[in-house]
């Protein structure tokens, strides 16, 4: 029998066929050009309606999450603001799915369609929750499940956060493939696929994306019927942009086409992802710019040929929060509110005051999602993880945050502030990058209009901003 | 060295792609560096650490490389408690 070219080259030039056999879909069957395909009939042709799903997830412990109104929180925020101000910040405790994330949303259909298609198993390449995601929901449908994460640094040092996560994917039974940095996790996945013969339940599928839509249907209903009008904005965690992505069209689907879809991002700007050395010079393992940014700006670098996720699709703000003011919130949330969650929700949750603030009180501003916390993943193991390796945290004015040098914790609430990203000019980064795949003189009209409603715009705002390399 | 018993749970090491192997387009710093994985398992023959061996993972996949660890374990914790996060929340000036 001959062997199979295992090499780095042999297998990533194989790509295409381990992908077409492991997740059961051709996109082939959508492509319209190197940039353009049909991103609904993709969406559509997972055959799952809105009622099926919403089954399919409460037979895993998924969904219908309990939506919290934050009193205490609220009142902080009215008392810093202008008369009038300070919108009601309400809460969905995603913890309380299981394995304790909205990633178990995306997980379960993922998982039941590869039960479903009679696959053995799943592999998930993940930094993490999802992977615990993927474990859990594989274990109630009896299926194996193998975790690909990034972990170490050369040194072998993995920060706490990475390293619970990892703990928790082999705690439900998984095998956990445990990484140094670098993209090459890309090519240990499609050696796994090949080898296994199992599912690839990737973040970026239809399947994943479409499970997170009961999220922002749960939203919107939930608050129709409590305060008898829609969100005026949602709060969304960004890093692939899947939860931005299956949140909005949830929202969308349940008809609350006003309510303002925001990112929120930690500020990581100037720490290299790729980088052995900066690894762990940073506090945050998502929700941060390192994903967020190269995501928004071009979703088709994802571990499928074409991304499910599309953030800017539906995107009507991006926030920015520094590290110190998400731990500053993330101490307030337990003290004044009484309950302990993780990071990627207290990103949302810093991003949420400053939008309250500037909000009317009648208004209803929704951070949609919470996570689970506990050792390693907890504010004071990755702050302290951070002064271990030499970064600077104090107490003082969060301006003076440097991802991978200072950490500065807000001495006061009026001190969290974030900043908004220009959307503009990430929607002119996303062009650039459509011009490096496809060469701006060959876009056809299709391709225009692909690539505008791919981004929130029109034709013609493409037309006039069409890049010059 | 002291025999560790086939049925171990054990850790193993293999570096999957040597630095003239990688991808391109990495940072210097990375590009230096070999591409390591890990992996914990059941032993399935007695050996020592340092050698080569095989191991059963928890689905049940066999992989090879070299053992490092007997009894690999989780010990990450909350750390060293930070005095900063103390007062958020409980000082009037920091609600
Ligand atoms: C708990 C949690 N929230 C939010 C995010 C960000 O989601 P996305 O990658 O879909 O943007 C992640 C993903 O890593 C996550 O694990």
């Amino acid at each position: 029998m001959s062997q199979r070219d295992n090499s780095y080259a042999a297998v990533m030039a194989r790509s295409n066929e381990i992908m077409k056999a492991s997740v059961g879909m051709d996109y082939d069957d959508y492509v319209i050009s190197p940039i353009a395909f049909d991103y609904e009939r993709m969406m559509h042709d997972t055959g799952y309606t809105h009622a099926e799903i919403v089954k399919i997830q409460s037979e895993t412990k998924v969904g219908n999450t309990p939506l919290f109104e934050l009193k205490r929180l609220t009142e902080a925020v009215r008392k810093i603001s202008e008369p009038g101000k300070g919108a009601r910040i309400l809460l969905k405790d995603e913890a309380a799915n299981a394995s304790g994330s909205f990633k178990a949303r995306r997980a379960a259909l993922s998982v039941f369609e590869a039960a479903r298609k009679g696959f053995k198993g799943v592999v998930a390449a993940t930094s993490g929750n999802y992977g615990a995601a993927v474990a859990s929901q594989a274990n109630q449908r009896d299926l194996k499940c193998i975790v690909i994460q990034e972990v170490f640094d050369s040194r072998g040092v993995g920060q706490p956060e990475i390293i619970e996560k990892g703990r928790k994917c082999e705690a439900y039974g998984a095998e956990v493939i445990k990484l140094t940095v670098g993209p090459e996790l890309f090519y240990i996945h499609l050696l796994t696929l090949e080898q296994t013969g199992f599912f690839n339940a990737s973040l970026y599928t239809p399947f994943g994306i479409r499970g997170v839509e009961t999220l922002g249907t749960e939203i919107a209903e939930e608050v129709r019927i409590r305060y008898g009008k829609d969100p005026d904005a949602v709060i969304i965690t960004h890093a692939g942009g899947g939860n931005l992505t299956g949140t909005a069209r949830g929202l969308l689907a349940a008809g609350a086409d006003k309510t303002r879809i925001v990112a929120c991002s930690v500020d990581l700007s100037g720490l290299h992802m790729a980088s052995d050395t900066d690894f762990n010079k940073k506090s945050f393992t998502t929700g941060h710019t390192g994903f967020g940014v190269p995501f928004a700006t071009w979703p088709d670098r994802a571990d499928v040929p074409r991304n499910a996720a599309r953030s800017m699709r539906y995107m009507d703000e991006y926030q920015l929060v520094t590290q110190g003011e998400v731990f500053f919130v993330t101490e307030l949330l337990t003290k004044l509110e009484g309950i302990e969650r993780g990071p990627a929700g207290n990103t949302s949750l810093t991003a949420a005051i400053t939008m309250a603030r500037q909000m009317d009180r009648d208004q209803i501003v929704v951070v949609q999602e919470t996570e689970y916390t506990g050792a390693g993943k907890h504010h004071n193991s990755q702050l302290s993880f951070a002064r271990e390796n030499g970064i600077k945290v104090y107490v003082g004015d969060p301006a003076e945050n440097v991802p991978g040098k200072t950490i500065v914790l807000p001495e006061r609430l009026d001190q969290v502030r974030g900043k908004a990203q220009d959307l503009e000019s990430l929607k002119l980064s996303y062009l650039r990058n459509a011009a490096r795949r496809h060469p701006v003189q060959a876009w056809t009209d299709e391709d225009i209009s692909f690539l505008a409603q791919d981004i929130k715009s029109t034709p013609e705002w493409v037309r006039a901003n069409l890049p010059t390399d | 060295m002291a025999k560790i018993e086939k049925g171990s749970w054990v850790e193993i090491k293999q570096v999957v792609l040597q630095p003239e192997e990688r991808a391109q387009n990495l940072p210097e710093d990375t590009k230096q560096t070999p591409y390591v994985m890990r992996m914990s398992g059941f032993l399935t023959a007695d050996a020592e650490l340092g050698d080569t061996v095989t191991i059963r993972s928890l689905i049940g996949r066999e992989h090879e490389g070299t053992l490092v660890t007997l009894n690999p374990s989780y010990s990450h914790s909350f750390g060293p408690t930070m005095a900063e996060l103390l007062h958020i929340g409980i000082d009037e000036e920091a609600k």
